[in-house]
Order: structure tokens, then sequence, then C-alpha cells
């Protein structure tokens, strides 16, 4: 069950220093949203705004709202934990648990939360996962062996699997393939087409070729000015974006005569 | 779509049970630490405390704890200084050895031996200093007392058992040696490498590149590694206690028979027989020690804290 | 290193047979320089002077050599450099003396009593020959097991709190007295202990639990050290990556902070009990000595090794040899724990050091 994201006049900070400033946009269920823009406009910070990770560093905080399907997660008696539960995450960088084997890193969202479990139904959700991940014939016979022995690309897809074992409704990935070669790319590429019809997935990206062949939505993000926070410039279909975007700005972005 | 919260700007995140449990529980326990150094003092001056009141015929010794202490306090600081000014050079020699010297491949097992000093339970330095260590050193020190014997320190008569105050202070040495080694070879291993590489790149010479570039980086280091040592010979208390024959007295004749004890050795040779006020009087002169040992502590963790500090802008 | 003049520059170009710049000793000369001392030093040791005095000549010699010849044919700044090569050298050497020493005495003196009785049998009752240190074993297991029944929790909650909780000054302060709390002088860890529950219980008690106490100040800022350090190095990406599936922060800690620096955490623990196995003073004044096995820490006086072997050495019986033996095989029993300790400390550290691929 997909859900709808709705951000309104979202400011971020670290401490007194504004990074992100007043976003508002719409993301659809079911959709699949890519954000670009230059390095350091603050997209992996709003990222991770849209799930209460921001709020992990000191002394950070966010001003505005974010609402998934009409609630406010950060409403006064809204639990992070709670939204964290809804809303699963994908690094930069694979990081499956290094003390957990395959098999328990895709069940630690279940066993990390104490979750009772029957083994015959964690076997099902586990095998269910993988299969989501695309990663299950690959690691079928060596379920038990360490997670952070496969390749870089499987680790990412297991940490994907990890991520929806637990059900999110939305799906937040920062630059899931940038320490991956072409092959895995690809792999975790069909992966999101294939996750598109039963989650609402935003994609941070630097490769404007993966933001047109996955995304249905493209959200531009840039620096206002040097010392400026970022902001987002323009927001509109993909194929829109790419083809006729509205703003000078996104045009020199796309076309590569800028940052 | 309307929202259905108001905005709340910096919502502060309400804790789970388990949460605020585990979070009271280590905080908790970063509190005892402070509890239990405020603790160490508050329990040693309520146990100390009849005997700094008595009066003075009633402490042992019959004139008072502050006299009782002094001589005691006079041996603790002799040996432990002397200790000191054996050890530190050597420590920092050795930090030099294992660093720059020592095969790249040795270095680290070799720092190990070194470490492996620390792990001698002290009481076997004392037997050790007691029975292998005293004897070596009667000779020396004859040859001592007959030609610098016009130096207050080995003015002699000699000890015939060698259990003399600079036996405990080469024991002394022996086991502060580690704890200064450690703490300069870290340091050492923080020069940048941009000092060294550009002092070679000068021409220098390894011992020049050492003077040069690695021993002004690490002097701070090795003051406070050198006080840190001091600390623990200030402390220092099975050793002393075995190696050295006390008389009491206040002497720098460091190879005579007549050698002022220290107070931790004081304190394990008297504490299992006394009673009543002595037990006081014992707890004051550990009072004493505490004190000292906790201000030179803290001065030797201020001095590498500050360093540590500096190396940041580098 | 003196500035290449232009003529060498040129030669150097032309590439013909490769002149050195500078003259250098080849790489055996101090070798051969040694060999020459060690032979003297020894001939001088066997004619009958101390062997202490054959090692000075021989160093002695050995650095007069090597820094004239290198004065001669390298010049004063490369023979100062072989003179300190040849002191930071020797002051190594005469650093492991002791060690050597130390480790040959104990062993020598302390293999006359590793016998069957000596494990098994206590004190009681014993004079003159015979008898053993069961007692003082089972003692110290017990004080040094109950220490580190208190220390482990307490430091790793500290560790944890300083690393994952602390904010600002509050830590800084408790990092800084951690640091202080390490050189709190054992003695003195036996005096608050004595101190502390003499206030509760009366002057002169004495039981197990007082040593354990004693003990565990000196543990616990060894512990916290060694979890602060461990906790540290834990990538934060693990930590976000648990945040993103939902776990409340205390599990997060203790299921994937925790068991991914348990490693480290293990070894120094074991480095902690190595530490304070040995320890004697504070054992003195808080559990005593006794003849007989007490496996009750909350009441009266126990055995320990270290103590033991104290009290065997300074008040031995006549005639003494029993005593002695006996006191030096506690001593050798108790360097085989301290050294198998250290060992176990590497082996976790080194089996299960963090490693990137399976
Ligand atoms: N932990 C932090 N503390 C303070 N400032 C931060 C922190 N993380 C990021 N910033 C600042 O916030 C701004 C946005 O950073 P962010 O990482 O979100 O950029 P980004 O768009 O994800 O860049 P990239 O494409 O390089 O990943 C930058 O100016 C950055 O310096
Ligand atoms: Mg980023």
């Amino acid at each position: 069950m997909a859900k709808h994201i709705q951000v309104k006049d979202l400011d971020i900070y670290y401490d007194e220093f504004l990074a992100v400033q007043g976003v508002s946009m719409t993301i659809e269920p079911r959709s699949v949203t890519a954000l670009i823009g230059p390095s350091g406009c603050g997209k992996s910070t709003f990222l991770r705004s849209l799930n209460r990770m921001h709020e992990l560093v000191p002394k950070a905080r966010v001003e505005g709202q974010v609402a998934i399907n009409g609630r406010d997660i950060y409403g006064s008696n809204v639990d992070p934990v709670d939204v964290r539960s809804e809303i699963g995450m994908v690094f930069q960088r694979p990081n499956p648990f290094p003390t957990m084997s395959i098999y328990e890193n895709v069940a630690a969202g279940i066993r990390l939360n104490n979750v009772r479990m029957k083994r015959s139904e964690l076997d099902d959700l586990v095998e269910r996962s993988l299969r989501s991940a695309n990663l299950w014939n690959e690691v079928k016979d060596r379920l038990h062996r360490p997670g952070g022995g496969i390749s870089g690309g499987q680790q990412q897809r297991l940490c994907i699997a990890r991520a929806i074992a637990v059900d999110p409704a939305v799906l937040l990935m920062d630059e899931p393939c940038s320490a991956l070669d072409p092959i895995s790319t690809q792999a975790i590429e069909d992966l999101i087409n294939d996750l598109k019809p039963d989650y609402t997935i935003v994609i941070v990206t630097h490769n404007m070729q993966q933001a047109a062949r996955v995304s249905d939505t493209t959200g531009f993000f840039n620096l206002a000015d040097v010392g400026q926070p970022g902001q987002l410039i323009e927001m509109d279909t993909t194929a829109k974006i790419f083809s006729a975007p509205r703003e000078q700005a996104t045009e020199d972005y796309i076309t590569g005569r800028f940052g | 779509m309307p929202l259905s919260e108001t905005p709340s700007a910096v919502a502060r995140p309400r804790l789970r049970a388990g949460d605020r449990v585990f979070a009271g529980l280590s905080t908790g326990a970063g509190l005892l630490i402070l509890f239990v150094l405020a603790g160490v003092a508050a329990f040693l001056l309520v146990e100390a405390w009849p005997a700094l009141t008595a009066p003075p015929e009633e402490v042992p010794g019959g004139r008072g704890v502050a006299l009782y202490v002094w001589p005691l306090l006079f041996g603790t600081a002799l040996s432990a200084v002397f200790a000191l000014l054996i050890a530190a050079p050597l420590a920092v020699t050795i930090a030099l050895f294992v660093t720059y010297y020592a095969p790249r491949a040795l270095a680290q097992g070799l720092g190990y031996l070194i470490d492996l000093l620390a792990a001698v339970p002290s009481i076997i330095y004392g037997l050790w200093g007691f029975t292998v260590l005293a004897p070596a050193t009667v000779g020396p020190s004859g040859w001592l007392a007959d030609n610098l014997g016009f130096i207050p320190l080995f003015a002699g008569p000699v000890s015939a058992t060698g259990r003399t105050m600079l036996v405990a202070i080469l024991v002394l040495a022996v086991m502060i040696l580690p704890i200064i080694t450690a703490v300069v070879r870290e340091a050492f291993r923080q020069v940048p490498r941009l000092h060294e590489e550009a002092a070679r790149a000068l021409g220098a010479t390894q011992w020049e590149m050492l003077r040069m570039a690695v021993l002004p980086f690490g002097r701070s280091a090795i003051i406070g590694a050198s006080m840190l040592g001091l600390g623990r010979a200030l402390g220092e208390t099975m050793a002393v206690t075995i190696v050295l024959s006390v008389s009491g007295g206040v002497t720098v004749n460091l190879i005579s028979s007549g050698n002022p004890s220290t107070i931790a050795a004081d304190i394990a040779l008297q504490f299992p027989e006394s009673t009543g006020l002595a037990v006081n009087t014992l707890i004051a002169s550990g009072l004493v020690l505490f004190a000292v040992t906790f201000a030179v502590n803290m001065a030797a963790r201020t001095v590498i804290n500050r360093r540590s500090e500096f190396s940041g802008a580098n | 290193m003196s500035v290449p003049t232009r003529t060498e520059r040129e030669s150097d170009l032309t590439l013909t047979e490769a002149a050195p710049v500078r003259r250098t000793l080849p790489p055996w000369a101090p070798y051969a320089a040694l060999a020459v001392a060690i032979a003297v030093g020894g001939t001088v040791t066997l004619a009958g002077v101390s062997a202490g005095l054959g090692a000075v000549l021989t160093v002695v010699l050995y650095v007069a050599c090597v820094v004239t010849v290198s004065r001669l044919v390298e010049g004063p700044r490369k023979a100062k450099d072989r003179a300190v090569t040849t002191v930071v050298t020797s002051a190594f050497l005469l650093a492991l003396a002791p060690l050597i020493s130390v480790l040959a005495t104990v062993i020598s003196r302390g293999t006359a009593r590793m016998d069957v009785e000596f494990f098994t049998f206590s004190m009681r009752g014993v004079v003159g020959e015979g008898g053993g240190v069961y007692h003082a074993i089972t003692g110290t297991l017990m004080i040094t097991g109950l220490a580190t029944l208190i220390s482990v929790p307490v430091g790793m909650l500290c560790g944890v709190y300083l690393v994952e909780y602390a904010k600002g000054r509050l830590a800084t302060v408790i990092t800084f007295f951690v640091d202080v709390m390490t050189g709190i002088p054992s003695i003195v860890a036996g005096l608050f202990a004595y101190a502390l529950f003499a206030l509760i219980l009366g002057p002169g008690v004495r039981m197990g639990l007082m040593g354990a106490v004693a003990l565990s100040v000196l543990m616990i800022p060894v512990v916290v050290r060694s979890t602060e350090e461990m906790l540290k190095l834990v990538p934060n990406e693990l930590r976000e990556a648990a945040y993103a599936l939902a776990v409340p922060k205390w599990r997060m800690i203790l299921k994937v902070v925790i068991p991914t620096a348990l490693a480290g955490i293990a070894t120094g623990v074991t480095l902690a009990i190595a530490r304070v196995i040995g320890e004697t003073a504070p054992l003195l004044v808080t559990v005593g000595i006794t003849q007989s096995v007490n496996l009750n820490p909350f009441d009266g006086r126990m055995a320990t090794l270290p103590v033991s072997a104290y009290y065997q050495y300074v008040n031995p019986g006549v005639p003494p040899d029993p005593s002695l033996d006996r006191a030096w095989s506690a001593a050798l029993l108790l360097i085989i724990i301290v050294m198998a300790l250290n060992l176990v400390a590497r082996l976790i550290s080194h089996r299960f050091a963090p490693k990137s691929g399976g």
C-alpha cells in the first residue's frame, strides 16, 4: 500500500545553518520520483527529512510540514520510530550488518524490533524479500554466510531486501547505485521498476540517464546562490524536465553546462 | 489536501519506555564515575577524621598526623622523582626505537614486549627486586660510596643486603617505563608525515629529522606521559614494600640501610596489623597520597589533552 | 648533505660509471664492529670481570668503533646519526633486560612446587613442607570474577553513555575523570573499599566483596576506555541502517552497535582482568589472608594468590625454604595467568578483527 507524501514550506537546518529552504512538493503513490541537482544542494538532507533521519544529526531540525497520507510526521505526538517503520531507506554505500548473516540481515527489521514470528513465516518473508530484491537466486545457497561476504552490488540489493522486508509504504534511496558497476546498477534499476507498483519511491541520483530511465517525476534542486540554502527549483514529469524544462538553470544542469 | 496537524517546529521526540530506561542506566553509569571519585575522597576523609582530630600524642609516633605523614611523603616523592628521572629519558628513547628505528615488520611485536613489562604484577617485581636486583647492587653501590661519596645521594655506608632506596627507585623505573613509552609512542605515531618528509627532503639524517620534526611535536606528550609515570610511581605499593628495608627518618642517602618508607608501602606494612586510631592514621596518609596522585594525574591529562587539541590543526 | 656541485651534476648526466656522490660505509660495517666489540667484551668477561661491566665495555667499544670509522669515512653528521642509532637500540635492549631477568627468575624458582598438591591443597594446618594454594586460587577467581561482574556492566554502560548519549560538557568532564581514575593508586582503591564498608559495617571488617569493590575501582576505567574506543569505531552507517528499519535507539545500541564492537570490548575486558588479577595491595587491606578455603565472598577473610605469595615470602617459617618455594610458585602461577590473559586478549582482537569480506 503505497502512500502519498505532501511537503509544505519545509526549511531544514543544521543548527543555525539553513541547508534547504522552502520546499513544497507532492509525491504520488506508486510512482518513482527522482531528485537531481549539483553536489551540496541538499538532496540528501531533504530525503532524510522525509523519514525523520535528519534529526539524528545533533542540533539538526526542520520547520514546515511533511505529511504522509495526510498525517504530519513532525506532529508533536508522533514517534519518529513509527514514521521510519512506514518509510524505508537505502543508503549510498551498502551497509549490511557485518555481524549478521544474509538471512539475519533481511530479518533484521523483524528481529531487532522483537516482532514475534514463526520460523516458517520468517523463512517465507526472507525468501519473498530476497526475491523482490532479485537476489534470491544468487544467495539462496548461502543464506547463513556473513552479509558482508557478497559483492557490493549484491550487498546493495541485500539492503533493499532488508528495507522492504518490514513492508514500508515508501522507499527512499540516496544514490543507491553510485558505488556500483554498470551491471549491478542495471539490476537495481530493474528492481526499482519491479517495485514501483507497490511502493512510493524517491531516489536521489547524480546520473541523468538513470533519472530519465527509472523515474516518472523529477525534481531539480539547486543552490539559489553560493552560500545560499538549497531550493527546489522545478518539479515536473520526467519527460517534461528532460525535454522542455521551464527554468534555464534546469536546462543548464541536465545538458551538463553546469554543476 | 488538509493537514491534520498544525505546524510544529521542533517537536521533541517522545521517548519509548525502553529508550528511557536504557538512557537512564547509561547516564547513571557515567555519573557513577564522578560519584566514585568523589566517594573515594569523601569516605577516606570520613575514616581519616578521627586521626585528624585526635590529640597528637595518641596518633602512632606520638606527634600528630602531619609529622607522621611527612617523612613518608618525603620518601614517596624521593623514590618517585628519581624513578622518573631514570625512566623518562629511557622511555622516550625506546619509543623512538620502536617507532623509527626498529624494522617495520617487528615494530608492533617489540612494542608489545615493552607492554608486557606493565603486565607483570607488582608483587613479582618486589620478589625480583629483593632476590635479584638488591644483591646485584651491593657491589656497584660500594664503588659509588668510595668514588662519589661526596655526593649526599651516595654517602653510604653501603647496605649489606642491598634493600636500599636505590633498588626501590630502579624497580619503580622499570615499572613506570611501559606507561610512559605507550603514551609517547602514541604521540609519535601522530606526528604529521608531512613534517617528517619535509625534514628528510632537506637532507636531514634520521637523527636530525627526529630532532627537527618529531621531538618538538612530541614534547608536551613527553611531559604529560612523564607526569602519568610519576603518578604511578607515587602510588606503587608492593614492589617498594618488599624491596625497601625501612628505618624511618628523612635522608637522601640512596644506598645506605637507613631509608624513609613511602606512604603506600607504609600502609601495606602497617594496615593488616593495625586497629583503632592507627587505622584512621593510615587512612589519613592514604588520603594525602590520593590527593597528590590525583593532582599529578589531572595535570598530566590536561597536558596530554591539550596536545591533542593542537594537533588537530595540522 | 652537500648541495651537488655543477660538475657532479654533469657527471650524473653523462651516465658513466655512477660514482656515489657521498661515500657511505658498507652495510656490513656496523656488524663487523659489533663482532669485534663482542669478542673483546666477551674475552674480558671470561677473564673475570663482572658480566655487567663486560656488557658496558662491549657497547662503549662498539660505539667508539662505529663513530670513529663513520666520522672518517662519512663525515661528522652521519657519525652522530650512527651514534644515536646505537644509543637508541641499546636503550631498548636495556629495557628488555629486566623483563628477561624477571621471567627467568620466576620460572627457575617457581617450578619447584608446580605439583599436584600445590594445586589441590590449601594451607590449612600446614607447617613446613607441603600445602598448596587451592584456597588462594579459588579466592582469586571469586574476587576477580565478582569485580568483573561489577565492572563490565558499569564500564560498558558508561562507555555507551559517552559515545551514544553524552553531549557537550558533561561528556568531556566524564572522559577526563575516567582518565584520571586510571591513575588512582591501587592501595587507595583498597582503602576506599575499606572505608566504605567500615562506615556501613563497622571497623575491622574483611570480606571478599570488599576486595571486588576495590578491584572494580581499578577495572572500571579500563573497561570504559576500551568500550568507548571500540564503539567509536562502529561505522555510523550501521546505526543509520538500524534507525531506518525503525529500530528504537536502545535496541539499536544493544543489538547492532555492541555486537559489532564486541570483540574489541572483550579484548579490553580481558586486559582489564589481567591488570587486576595480580593486584596485591588493595586485597591486603580488604580481604586479608587466611589458611583455608572460603567460598563465601560476603563473610570473612579470603586468600588470594598475590596476597598469599606476599605472606609466604615475608613471613616464612623455620626453615624458610618450603614457604619461599610456595611464594615463587604462586608468583609463577600468577605470571602464567597474566600472560595467558594477555595472549587471549591478542587472540580475540586478532580473530575477530573487523574484516571486510567473508
Ligand atoms: N551533518 C551535517 N552538519 C552540517 N552541515 C551539513 C551536514 N551534512 C550536510 N551538511 C550541509 O548541508 C548542505 C547539503 O548537504 P547534502 O549532503 O544534503 O547535499 P547533497 O545534495 O546530498 O550533495 P551530494 O550530491 O554531494 O550528496 C551542504 O552545504 C552540507 O555542507
Ligand atoms: Mg548526498
